[in-house]
């Protein structure tokens, strides 16, 4: 897709003026929050939990290569293939092979972001197929032709009231004229148009939240169900992941899906959690005649070797996005790409080059909030600093930027000087804001002043005072 | 009871010194009056986290060899700021993984440096202060001091130990209040409007002072109430517990009204 | 692009980024002996308690996301027990049952008024009925394995999904139902002991994908309604 991660600034502004937006955003992350914290203490075992799941994922990332070989020997033991994709290019390409294998007209998806990051939607679309999002955000993102602006509720930036316009234009051809008003309305809605559209896809495409190498498995995890109908209905079901989903075993996943809920949404344990393992069976009653496996590397192996390996833990529960008041504010199209919040921040740099979205790692005020939540324990502020340090190395950031800060710098190392200079300015200050103890302007400070004012200093420095001798 | 330390090095913080130098005689009023013999040593301007933070390492261990050398005599390094005394003690450890020289050195200045209120209420055993302050006053965390350093009860426990003063907590204590450093400045409209947010909590408090740590997170705050023309006072939590909120508040007039 | 040539690029990049070349065989034989006998990481203790209270506790659990519970006693009392929730909720006395051999040994001909199809869900059936493999009362959830017994679709397709579960199927932990699939696929080492499908159902279908308002049956069941049977040999 392309990125607007470059206008961030603009972006962000759009995103504050949109009132709607700002409905949505101050309605759901007070939710998300509270659920979170009560559902963590309800289990006693949730904070060795955390530390449990981070130990799987560094272990499994640490032999990643055996793991994945492991794995795919047993997909094909259970009659299943997978497809090694270097880049989204390439899984795209097989896609589309096995969608005209199929003589594919329809397919449905259930939620994938890495569908996203292989902007698979359109690719069918120009190649006559016709991809149906069935996560009821998904496609209501999808009708209104936006992008998720979060990676578990993708439509988390609509009012109930645009739903309903949206739902009203786009469904009365299908001979439903009606304005709904009610949220049930709604979801009753979309559940009697999406129906059919399962029972005639013949291609289902999920991501999958675990690939297990033990067993050759992969696990979905939904709420609403679209996710099975997506896989079990149709007659070829294609689960795509990207490389570092492998854990080792039924367990280990297992440990990993007791944060997972937990930190998402805060619920114990999410409705539906489905485990698949190759085609159906000779005497099975139903389910799948193929089982095919995209997997996708996209940069992830070469992250792998690079001081952002943490991030590969990352399970997209979206908590980091859900307690970050950065996201809070200006919501999840800003941040330009597939991934938006501290975890887009350290994500889409690395996927997309740093160029293209160095305001992500910028744009945080370091609050820890992401890191505080993560339930992989992933230093989110560490991981921006990083990108920050690569942005100041590599003379992205801006001249002022860079100039200012080595001016300070330089400064700081000589206090003798810096004493000096700042005593005299502070003095200058001190006496012009006395009266009225701020400034609603000054040169160079717009940035600050723009929101509020800037309180006068007191008049002399500390040390300027301590040295006098003066005392409390 | 800890044994408390003899000599504390101030490390004041280039805020404090710039804008608020009686949040460092607060500081050393109550360093005083927990018995320990406070030093401000000259050779120390900045933290360093405005370069950490803008991704300029080379100048941040520069900075921080400098602060590591005046503070190492010292049995404490005392700061009255969560952010500075967090990146003293939990970044500079890292800033010098594996120089041979200077993580050690690192690593033990970080071992002994602490935020002031912690440092009075865990080290020195301080449980009460002998302070008065008539009014009611909100407590905001910054999120150094709570998420680097785990400051959250101290401050509030003493606070309760002031005569006359009443407590009234924040719907979101925990919550940014924008500034981040170079992030308000480089971000401005996310900055106001987390900043804005925080005022609106402040306000449905019915607090007329909201106190907090970090002179950073009070500039910010104090530049916003005064946007938008609010009578709520800010002020370092230190000027109450130290019996010196009898100064103007930041960003009041120095004199009366 | 071969495909081989995809494998082989994406595992040398691998290698690359882990500093080294294919694990030795004794590294390999250690990572192989992890995934022949999985074993638990921490189980919370939340289920360290006897069975009656599992029952119990499935049940709140269950119940706290919107799934209801009927308790019987005797495998003779499920006839009813189904036909009473139909009655109860204005649903048609039609529905789809899984073709279970277990299902089939409760009494459904003393309540003729039912009537049962057996096999997997239909666009049309409003009503499917299914045995489960176990339930877990860590969190109120059940398991449920495809097979000729077990067709997933009555899972999802139909709006409502009445699971019978004896008593006795109730265990704690999630860790308990791998450990049973793995005894009952007869399998030593690999993985060829997993179905097909395996469903861990926790609750009715819901979204809140809405304004965050929860609201139940999005795309999979509306209504879940589980029969526990006491004094089930089944």
């Amino acid at each position: 897709m392309d990125a607007t991660s470059r206008s961030f600034v603009a972006n962000a502004r759009a995103g504050l003026q949109d009132a709607d937006l700002q409905t949505s955003l101050a309605r759901f992350q007070g939710g998300f929050q509270v659920k979170r914290v009560e559902a963590a203490k309800r289990l006693p075992e949730f904070e060795a939990l955390r530390d449990e799941a981070r130990a799987i994922k560094d272990h499994t990332l640490a032999h990643l290569d055996h793991y994945l070989e492991r794995y795919e020997e047993q997909v094909t033991a259970a009659g299943g293939t997978v497809h090694w994709c270097q880049t989204p290019e390439d899984a795209r390409q097989v896609i589309l092979s096995l969608c005209q294998e199929a003589d594919a007209r329809t397919v449905t998806k259930s939620k994938s972001m890495i569908a996203e990051e292989m902007e698979l939607n359109p690719f069918l679309e120009e190649h006559g197929i016709e991809p149906v999002e069935t996560d009821l955000g998904e496609y209501v993102v999808q009708l209104a032709e936006e992008r998720p602006s979060h990676i578990i509720a993708p439509a988390v930036h609509k009012t109930k009231d645009q739903v309903a316009d949206l739902f009203h234009e786009k469904h009365t051809p299908l001979g439903r004229t009606r304005r709904l008003d009610r949220v049930e309305e709604l979801v009753e809605e979309a559940r009697e148009v999406l129906r059919p559209r399962y029972l005639a896809a013949d291609v289902g495409i999920t991501g999958a939240n675990f690939l297990i190498a033990e067993t050759g498995s992969s696990t979905i995890v939904t709420n609403e169900g679209n996710g099975d109908l997506t896989q079990i209905l149709p007659r070829a079901p294609i689960v795509i992941a990207t490389l570092e989903k492998v854990v080792p075993t039924l367990e280990d996943a297992t440990t990993i899906m007791r944060v997972l809920a937990r930190s998402a949404t805060g619920q114990e344990f999410s409705t539906y959690t489905t485990v698949s393992t190759g085609p159906r069976r000779p005497d099975d009653a139903d389910g799948p005649e193929a089982y095919h496996v995209v997997l996708l590397d996209n940069g992830r192996s070469r992250m792998l070797g690079s001081e952002f390996r943490e991030v590969l833990r990352c399970i997209k529960c979206g908590a980091c996005m859900n307690h970050c008041p950065v996201y809070g504010t200006v919501g999840g199209h800003a941040y330009g790409w597939v991934y938006p919040g501290p975890v887009g921040a350290v994500l889409t740099p690395n996927l997309i080059g740093l160029e293209e979205a160095r305001h992500l790692p910028n744009a945080s005020s370091f609050c820890g909030r992401c890191e505080e939540v993560c339930p992989m324990r992933i230093p989110l502020p560490g991981l921006m600093r990083k990108l920050r340090e690569q942005e100041f190395e590599r003379r992205l950031s801006p001249a002022a930027v860079r100039s200012g800060i080595g001016v300070w710098a330089w400064l700081a190392r000589r206090p003798a000087l810096y004493r000096c200079l700042t005593g005299l300015g502070i003095r200058v200050l001190g006496m012009l804001g006395r009266r009225r103890g701020r400034f609603t302007r000054l040169p160079l400070a717009g940035g600050w002043t723009a929101a509020r004012d800037l309180p006068a200093p007191e008049g002399a420095t500390f040390h300027a005072l301590w040295r006098k001798g003066r005392r409390a | 009871m800890p044994a408390t330390p003899r000599r504390v090095g101030l490390f004041v913080t280039c805020l404090v010194d710039l804008f608020r130098p009686t949040v460092g005689f607060a500081a050393v009023a109550l360093l005083e009056r927990a018995g320990c013999e406070v030093v401000v040593p000259r050779a120390q301007v900045c933290c360093g986290q405005p370069a950490y933070n803008s991704g300029d390492r080379a100048d941040t261990k520069a900075i921080a060899r400098n602060v590591i050398d005046a503070f190492e005599p010292f049995d404490a390094t005392v700061a009255p700021s969560g952010s500075c005394a967090g990146m003293i003690k939990r970044h500079y450890p890292a800033l010098f993984a594996g120089d041979p020289v200077w993580e050690p050195r690192a690593q033990r200045l970080a071992a002994r440096s602490f935020e002031l209120v912690s440092f009075l209420t865990d080290e020195c055993g301080v449980e009460s202060v002998d302070a008065r302050h008539e009014g009611t006053v909100t407590y905001h965390d910054s999120c150094s001091s709570l998420r680097e350093l785990g400051v959250r009860a101290q401050p509030r426990r003493l606070l309760q130990s002031v005569d006359g003063l009443e407590l009234n907590e924040l719907a979101a204590p925990d919550v940014c209040c924008g500034f981040g450093g170079t992030f308000c400045v480089k971000y401005p409209d996310i900055s106001g409007r987390m900043v804005a947010d925080k005022a609106k909590d402040i306000a449905a408090t019915g607090a007329d002072t909201v106190l907090a740590g970090d002179m950073g997170c009070l500039l910010n705050i104090a530049g916003r109430l005064s946007r938008e023309g609010s009578d709520v006072k800010a002020r370092h939590v230190a000027e109450v517990l130290a019996g010196m909120a009898d100064r103007p508040a930041i960003g009041a007039p120095a004199r009366g009204r | 692009m071969s495909a081989t040539g995809g494998r082989d690029a994406i595992l040398g990049s691998i290698r690359r980024s882990l500093g080294r070349g294919p694990l030795d065989e004794a590294a390999r034989a250690a990572l192989d002996e992890r995934l022949a006998k999985p074993q638990p990481n921490l189980v919370p203790a939340r289920t360290d308690i006897p069975q009656d209270e599992r029952v119990e506790l499935f049940t709140s659990m269950a119940e706290a996301v919107f799934a209801t519970v009927d308790r019987v006693s005797g495998a003779d009392a499920v006839p009813g027990a189904v036909a009473d929730y139909l009655a109860q909720h204005n649903l048609p006395p039609a529905l789809v049952m899984a073709p279970d051999p277990a299902l089939d040994a409760y009494p459904w001909g003393e309540r003729p008024m039912l009537a049962i199809r057996r096999g997997r869900a239909e666009e049309a059936d409003r009503v499917g009925v299914t045995g489960a493999v176990m339930g877990f009362a860590e969190t109120g959830t059940l398991m449920m394995t495809s097979g000729p017994d077990h067709p997933s679709s009555l899972n999802f397709l139909p709006e409502t999904h009445i699971v019978v579960l004896p008593a006795e199927r109730i265990g704690g932990a999630y860790e308990e139902g791998w450990a049973h699939l793995r005894a009952e696929g007869g399998a030593d080492a690999d993985g060829g002991f997993m179905p097909r499908t395996v469903n861990l159902v926790t609750g009715p279908s819901r979204t809140a994908d809405i304004e965050q308002t929860i609201t139940l049956g999005a795309h999979g069941p509306r209504r879940l309604h589980i029969v526990i049977v006491e004094g089930d040999e089944s």
